[in-house]
């Protein structure tokens, strides 16, 4: 097993993401996101399993609607990049394990609830800000956008004013 | 002339090719800072662990000198780079909802990927809650519409509501996110003291 190294300076390491999100400016004219990966494809299992349903919803019909349907959306292919490159750089530091990450004081059975929580809360939040941490915050954060700085600034709000609340699964 | 894309450079199926090349990159910064562990994002909102702080302003800060200096030299056309429309009110609710996720789920929806691909069941879980998320939301939209299409602004920038130069807020907020580094590194070291003396 190789050794496990040490993350990277903070510092540089957002300016090099800082250099990613440049780059998708420069090479595309877009930002990165995550959000919407996970949009279209809900998407597109919802229209693969009912049609009707999926049509019935305008939201859900805007990513049927897209240029090459929900299955070329380019979130979705931009996230698959990024299962990729986690990994890599994981495998290389000697980072990858099977484990779930928790705080001391619970069990694995109440952190992995409280993902699941946090992930639909999340998917609901990112539904109406129309995007996430990646989409809104970096990338519109880096383009002024009023809405996306709105956006960022309330997700602090709500963390930390949640965060006494549920001390105990991460303290 | 940039954004290639834009400027037809290559065509959709090139679009998809970046896309997988640039998210590997973003993947990978995003591993490298430890953004894909829980307990070190949930950490800056318990004050003992700013990483989150400072590699998204770092990036943000990098990010916007680099699109205002290539605008200003004329290589990227920024007229032509998608800025995320403003609606105000589902914003800010929205961000709100999304800041209580986070802190429950200690992952936020990329890094919640990161954590995935690196063996993490938590990053699983979080992904499968976020699909579902936005999935009930998709399906339940009808009655939602009202309020997620309540007031639009457009594309709407710091610039334009500040009444400002571009420039201008361009240099604020770099002086605004040193202040916060700074300020970051104070409480990391005021915290580790603390831990060192208890």
């Amino acid at each position: 097993m190789r050794p496990q190294r040490p993350y990277s300076n903070p510092y540089l390491a957002g300016v090099s993401l800082g250099l990613v999100l440049l780059a998708a400016y420069v090479v595309m004219g877009r930002g990165l996101g995550a959000s919407g990966a996970f949009a279209s494809s809900a998407a597109g299992l919802t229209a693969a399993i009912s049609p009707p349903r999926a049509d019935s919803s305008a939201y859900l019909a805007g990513y049927l609607q897209a240029d090459g349907g929900p299955w070329r959306n380019w979130l979705l292919w931009e996230i698959a990049g990024v299962l990729v490159g986690g990994f890599l750089s994981a495998w290389l530091a000697g980072r990858l394990r099977v484990e779930t990450e928790r705080g001391p004081r619970i069990s694995d059975g109440t952190r992995l609830a409280a993902a699941l929580a946090g992930g639909v809360l999340m998917g609901v939040g990112a539904v109406f800000a129309r995007g996430c941490t990646s989409g809104q915050a970096l990338t519109g954060g880096a383009l002024l956008s009023v809405g996306s700085w709105g956006f960022m600034l309330m997700a602090f709000a709500g963390a930390y004013l949640v965060a006494p609340l549920v001390r105990r699964a991460w303290t | 002339m940039t954004p290639l894309y834009e400027f037809g450079a290559f065509g959709d199926t090139g679009a998809l090719v970046a896309a997988v090349c640039i998210g590997i990159a973003f993947g990978w910064c995003l591993e490298r800072a430890g953004m894909g562990s829980a307990r070190k994002l949930a950490a800056q909102f318990y004050l003992t662990d700013l990483t989150v702080f400072k590699v998204m302003f770092s990036a943000v800060v990098t990010a916007m000198l680099g699109a205002f200096w290539l605008g200003r030299l004329g290589v990227l056309d920024l007229s032509r780079v998608y800025v995320p429309e403003t609606f105000l009110a589902p914003q800010l609710v929205g961000g709100l909802v999304f800041g209580a996720g986070f802190v429950i789920g200690g992952l936020c929806p990329g890094t919640s990927c990161v954590a995935a691909a690196t063996g993490r069941i938590d990053g699983i879980v979080l992904m499968l809650g976020m699909f579902l998320g936005v999935l009930g939301t998709g399906l339940a939209f009808a009655p939602l519409r009202h309020f997620y299409d309540s007031t639009p602004r457009g594309t709407f920038t710091l610039p334009a509501l500040l009444h400002l130069p571009y420039g201008g807020v361009v240099l604020a907020v770099v002086v605004m996110a040193l202040a916060g580094f700074r300020g970051a590194e104070w409480i990391e070291r005021r915290r580790s003291a603390e831990g060192a003396g208890a």
